[in-house]
């Protein structure tokens, strides 16, 4: 196989704060890449499309679909999935809001939901709910309807704004 | 002993309140457990060549290009599976003439819809499987295609089935009064052409089914995302011809269901088949082209209707032709025939009126299979009453709720059977109408309604009065024949530490299952809900039951939660009596302990009982019973469903220039009896009336007329986004069904009743002083301004 077509890539990354070397299938989606070869299997693959945000995982600092990008061009990448931003915390407050106003039913679109609210919620300031609920338009939910996981995104803005300025 | 549900400063009275979902914090961490985050040892994943025609005979398969592909496994065509499977067919004695022919878990020699599975590729990774199944070569010849519902019976048209004879799938005609002298002598007749559009439920997890056969022990374990654990059970075992007691069928987290996963599918029966053929575990996970052309599709459906009424607005007749067409199958089990028969059994449901027709004509034709999707037939009944109710009181010159509330059963009228025949223990629906109005500030909404109009923006108040059929009797499917349970059963168990274990046999799709039976045991028992640990979802461990559909969880696994747990209480309180050396009826269970009845003082704790019964049995007297487990099961037999009530209404902006519709607000005043948790109840409403919402301004399967599906995607089929989602106002009444002990009824499928009718009305409403009406959902900004005349090639 020659260097310009190769059907394995070599890859060195960082996954949840941890190191991780791997050799990927050149074809590979990031979803199946963490999901299959990394056990984790907090984001879903659903319209595999980019579409609807199920796959939404947080690469260099951004979401990023992970049905729309090759695990091969990972290499060198800051990853975070749900699992890790649950082991350190980072968004605590938000998965508590979540549970509280019930901003999930089966779960499936939640981890996703997550990572997109985070970015949102990391610009600081709070948001209106039009603004909000445009944001949040690259997830979908058949169940909840979106409301609540409005209402829950706007309290966690409410809460580290107060935070912010006390 | 009763409980108290009236005093909500009763002990331990957790039914009627917020609590939290035990799997909750599980799933926002990512924990959760669905199929496709199984893995078994050996296991392989199939995916299956699919017939790009939408008829066509299999002429020859072959597969020799796949062989080179690393990681194929084996090929499987329909003859080689159709010997391990048995076919079935999906008919039910009740629903007279229903007829539909055998159906195979793989097209043998011919196909009959864009879809059907016609070859299976097995191979150690999805990936594989699938590059080998793009190497597969099926010889078709494409056959005539039957398209359009309306021209199916034309003698012109080819029968799809020869041996069906032709493409009638099911007629019912239901006719009660005088129709025709009602409307012959009628002040005013109004008549409209309704059509609801071709949807599919988009589950955000396709669906998913892995499956082991073990010869060793003859077992067949199927991890499956159904709403159905104990159906499955049967399903599995007659066609792959294994006793019952030999098919395990566990169902975890499942990620969205809506009535999609309550079918059998032919795909899924193959890789039963496979497993059990390779005795080895294989994984099939639907991928979204293959759930936009195999998920059960619904609400196909172009109605004729008409109503009469007198001068005072009184309705005097309903006359309803439905007709509707299901695709190549009646689906197994539950049959393709229910949703035209909810029509008939719904139209004109929350109004007292005396002469009624109704007629549904169920077709076959070459496309995906229609079933039961959440609030079957519902939301076309509702359109077409309240559509017409609507177009009455304008002919009259009558406010919309004021013909509502001249025609809707009084609040004191019942019990009361419908022309229709159908049967209502006790509803609200002038109570709701009137907390509606209140919610909603009609009279307020009427101003900004006409002010807006003063400057030329046009908006709409579009209300819609249901009723949702719930808590289902073996009258829906066991007495057609199917082996579906309408029955439900829960164990309940006190360990050693005092906590409770409950094992139900309905199962959790996210709606809070699992959280509404915790409150309920806990309350029944005694305990903080925190103290029980609740078990759904598999068929060696619950008590059998039917799972999730037509909104029975709670009504009917709640109340089987609440029976077990009371006589687990009683059990408690017998050993705990023989303990304290007290009167039984002098104790009571609060909080996880043993207390005095009168005084609420502290006698013991629960685990301290449970030490002695499981460790120290010895000290207890010797014919004493210390059985800290107890069975119950509920199934309704005064009514055949318990129906519930409401009333929904949307305010609505119609852009005439673009046609655009932007929801303004949603309100929904409904009455499912006994609420158990609030919120539960009021997210399933919202979450329900959004997908109605889409259904009204969204979402319609296209096919060209070849049969060719032309929108199997999600960027091509559109399902409502956060953004042009309005908020919703739920305001509740509460009638109990005097059936069962917790009164309670379903909850799940109002929101998707109402919601299309309430929207059809307020665009109505907004466009009828511009001359223009739309009956033909989605009501997209095509549509409008064809009605409005803006567009006429």
């Amino acid at each position: 196989m020659s260097e310009i077509f190769r059907a394995q890539v070599d890859i060195d990354l960082r996954v949840n704060g941890e190191q991780v070397a791997a050799r990927v299938i050149a074809g590979q989606h990031v979803i199946d890449f963490l999901r299959e070869e990394l056990g984790l299997t907090g984001a879903h693959a659903s319209c595999e499309h980019g579409v609807c945000g199920a796959c939404t995982i947080r690469v260099n600092g951004q979401a990023v679909r992970g049905c729309l990008m090759l695990a091969a061009q990972l290499d060198g990448a800051e990853v975070w999935t749900v699992e890790g931003l649950s082991d350190n915390n980072t968004i605590r407050d938000l998965q508590d809001a979540f549970v509280a106003r019930n901003a999930l039913q089966c779960g499936f679109c939640t981890p996703g939901m997550l990572v997109s609210a985070e970015e949102l919620l990391a610009q600081g300031g709070i948001p209106e709910r039009g603004k909000i609920r445009e944001h949040m338009s690259g997830n979908y939910c058949r169940c909840t309807g979106y409301e609540a996981i409005v209402d829950a995104i706007e309290t966690v803005a409410r809460q580290r704004a107060g935070k912010a300025n006390s | 002993m009763t409980v108290q549900f009236g005093n909500p400063d009763r002990p331990n009275s957790y039914i009627g309140k917020t609590v939290p979902r035990p799997n909750a914090r599980r799933l926002v961490e990512g924990r959760g457990k669905y199929v496709d985050d199984i893995l078994l040892p050996r296991m392989v994943h199939v995916v299956f060549v699919r017939c790009p025609f939408a008829h066509a005979r299999i002429n020859g398969i072959d597969i020799s290009g796949a062989k080179s592909v690393k990681g194929l496994v084996r090929v499987f065509t329909g003859a080689e599976l159709a010997e391990v499977c048995t076919p079935w067919v999906a008919v039910l004695a009740h629903l007279k003439g229903l007829k539909s022919p055998p159906q195979h878990p793989m097209a043998i020699d011919r196909a009959c819809w864009v879809g059907e599975p016609v070859v299976a590729v097995v191979a150690t990774s999805r990936a594989a499987a699938e590059d080998a199944a793009g190497l597969i070569e099926v010889d078709y010849d494409p056959l005539p295609v039957v398209g359009d519902m309306m021209t199916a019976l034309d003698k012109d048209t080819p029968v799809l089935h020869p041996e069906m004879g032709d493409n009638l799938a099911f007629q019912r005609l239901h006719e009660e009064g005088n129709v025709d002298s009602a409307f012959a002598s009628a002040h005013k007749v109004v008549s409209a052409r309704f059509r609801t559009a071709r949807h599919t439920g988009v589950t955000l997890e396709p669906r998913s089914i892995l499956v082991d056969w073990n010869p060793a022990e003859r077992q067949l374990t199927a991890w499956h995302a159904t709403q159905a654990p104990h159906m499955m059970q049967s399903v599995l075992a007659t066609h792959l011809e294994v006793p019952e007691s030999r098919v395990r069928v566990i169902c975890g987290d499942v990620g969205g269901s809506y009535g999609i996963k309550v079918h059998v599918y032919p795909d899924e029966m193959a890789t039963a088949a496979i497993a059990k053929i390779m005795g080895r575990p294989v994984k099939f996970i639907a991928d979204r082209l293959e759930s936009f052309s195999t998920d059960i599709h619904a609400r196909d459906h172009e109605i004729e209707a008409r109503i009469a009424v007198d001068e005072a607005g009184n309705i005097l007749a309903f006359d309803i032709d439905d007709w509707t067409a299901i695709g190549a199958y009646s689906v197994y089990p539950r049959t393709s025939a229910i949703e035209g028969n909810q029509v008939v059994n719904l139209c004109g449901g929350p109004y007292d009126f005396a002469n009624y027709r109704a007629k549904t004509t169920v077709v076959f034709q070459n496309k995906t299979p229609t079933c039961q999707y959440r609030a079957v037939g519902h939301p076309i009944a509702v359109a077409i009453t309240e559509g017409l109710v609507d177009m009455a009181a304008a002919e009259l010159g009558m406010d919309p709720v004021e013909i509502r509330r001249r025609n809707m059963y009084a609040d004191d009228s019942y019990p009361v059977t419908s022309p229709a025949k159908m049967r209502f223990e006790g509803l609200s629906h002038h109570q709701s109408m009137d907390k509606l109005m209140q919610l909603m500030d009609y009279d307020a909404l009427r101003v900004d309604q006409a002010e807006a109009r003063s400057r030329g923006v046009h908006r709409g108040i579009g209300i819609a009065s249901f009723i949702e059929l719930t808590n289902p009797s073996p009258f829906m499917y066991g007495i057609g024949g199917a082996r579906i349970s309408a029955q439900d059963g829960c164990t309940v168990r006190m360990d050693p530490d005092g906590s409770i274990v409950a094992l139900s046999g309905v199962t959790e799709q996210g709606q809070g299952t699992e959280a509404m039976l915790s409150q309920i045991v806990a309350e029944g028992v005694g305990v903080p809900p925190s103290n029980v640990r609740v078990i759904t979802g598999d068929t060696q461990v619950t008590p059998y039951g039917g799972g999730t559909w037509a909104s029975r969880g709670a009504g009917i696994g709640g109340e089987a939660a609440l029976l077990s747990a009371r006589a687990l209480r009683d059990s408690i309180l017998e050993i705990a009596a023989a303990m304290l050396q007290a009167d039984q009826v002098s104790l009571d269970i609060r909080d996880g302990a043993v207390v005095d009845n009168d005084t609420g003082a502290a006698r013991m704790p629960l685990e301290e009982l449970g030490r002695i019964v499981y460790f120290r049995g010895d000290t207890l007297p010797e014919g004493l019973p210390r059985e800290l487990v107890q069975t119950r099961h509920y199934i309704t037999s005064e009514y055949p469903f318990a129906f519930t009530n409401g009333v929904q209404a949307s305010y609505l902006e119609v852009d005439t220039e673009t046609g655009v519709v932007t929801l303004l607000k949603h309100w929904c005043v409904e009455d499912c009896g006994r609420i158990i948790n609030p919120q539960l109840v009021d997210e399933q409403i919202r979450g329900g009336i959004v997908q109605g919402l889409g259904g009204a301004l969204f979402e319609e399967i296209h096919y060209d007329e070849d049969g060719q599906l032309l929108n199997g995607s999600m960027a091509d089929y559109l399902v409502p986004m956060a953004a042009e989602m309005p908020d919703m106002v739920i305001g509740h009444v509460e009638t109990p069904t005097k059936e069962s002990t917790l009164g309670a009824k379903g909850a799940g499928e109002a929101g998707t009743a109402g919601a299309p009718a309430a929207v059809m009305n307020a665009i109505n409403d907004a466009l009828r002083p511009l001359g223009a009406q739309v009956t033909e959902m989605p009501f997209t900004p095509e549509r409008i301004l064809r009605a409005l005349g803006a567009i006429e090639d």
